[in-house]
């Protein structure tokens, strides 16, 4: 019998989130973020999502701890120390409804790995059977990004690349 | 600005690891063709043994001078993935249909193959750019009194 994993992994991925929320300490919070982030990437590999998985580990867990603790060594003591005002009534009555309407929505989403669902019927059987004539790439993902989708990968590219111009536009003074 | 680190043991392992995570970034960008990985991963990959070598050894460190370089480099990565779909509008098709880059011997799967390559090139050059310009505008000085006087 093989042990489910999901339980035990989304269980972690809540109680890392709520952590990184409560907690007093900033630093704390920057960790736990860095452990959720990497929670949240051994569940893509567990659903077969490996390339996601991957971009998650790398970034998630690791580039974007380190921006973190930059940022947070940057900014003066005054800042990091936090005072949380208690929830409103509102937001106690909101986001449970709004929670609620979500799983109740989420009751209609196809099985996982269903093969009549919308998403793997349309233009996914396509790409499996014709992406190694097309490009001679085993790895469908990369033929699929980099090739079919190119343009939109492109537009990626730029968006990446105006965030590092705008960094350095607000934080740099010297040239 | 970000000094060197003073700990012995953190310089040394410094100076092993960061090779390694290079080389590991290089492969997972030539890898992404076979396997998971790719240009994005492969770059942040890079950029991240950059800033390794940023917060070990310092702002002005001669190893850190492969950073300093890259800093003046913004937008060659955007430039490398563009200019691959200008190739292939100058071939007489399609921006970004890579079997109509101009290579002789080749059929057009492989040259969809080589211009998959090309442009996951532009975008690791591109991110671990970005990630090192990042990382260079957070620690720049006189942030903090500028922005609380101001």
């Amino acid at each position: 019998m093989i042990f489910s994993f999901e339980i035990p992994l989304l269980l972690l991925l809540l109680a890392t989130a709520a952590g990184a929320i409560m907690v007093k300490d900033l630093m704390s919070s920057i960790l736990l973020l860095g452990t959720y982030g990497f929670t949240l990437a051994l569940i893509w590999a567990w659903l077969g999502a490996v390339d996601v998985a991957f971009v998650e580990a790398v970034v998630g867990a690791g580039l974007a701890t380190v921006l973190f603790l930059l940022t947070l060594f940057r900014t003066a003591p005054k800042d990091t120390r936090l005072r949380r005002p208690p929830p409103s009534l509102t937001t106690l009555i909101v986001f449970p409804l709004l929670g609620v309407l979500l799983l109740y929505a989420a009751e209609d989403l196809p099985e996982f790995g269903d093969p009549n669902s919308p998403a793997s019927a349309h233009i996914s059987p396509i790409y499996l059977k014709q992406s190694y004539q097309d490009s001679h790439t085993p790895n469908v993902v990369t033929s699929v990004l980099m090739d079919y989708r190119s343009l939109d990968t492109m537009i990626e590219t730029v968006v990446i690349f105006s965030a590092g111009i705008a960094c350095a536009l607000l934080l740099r003074r010297e040239t | 600005m970000i000094r060197s680190h003073d700990s012995i043991i953190v310089q040394t392992l410094g100076r092993f690891l960061i090779p390694v995570v290079q080389m590991f970034g290089l492969y997972v960008l030539f890898f992404g063709q076979y396997g998971p990985g790719g240009g994005f991963v492969g770059g942040v990959i890079l950029g991240t043994g950059m800033i390794l070598s940023v917060l070990i050894f310092g702002h002005n460190a001669s190893r850190s001078r492969i950073a300093q370089r890259v800093l003046h480099g913004d937008g060659v990565g955007m430039l490398i993935y563009a200019g691959v779909g200008g190739l292939c509008m100058i071939g007489g098709g399609e921006f970004l249909n890579y079997a109509n880059l101009e290579i002789p011997g080749l059929e057009p799967a492989s040259r969809r193959s080589l211009g998959i390559v090309l442009t996951q090139i532009g975008v690791a050059v591109d991110v671990a750019v970005t990630a090192v310009s990042i990382v260079f505008s957070l620690s720049a000085e006189e942030i903090i009194e500028d922005s609380i006087n101001g």
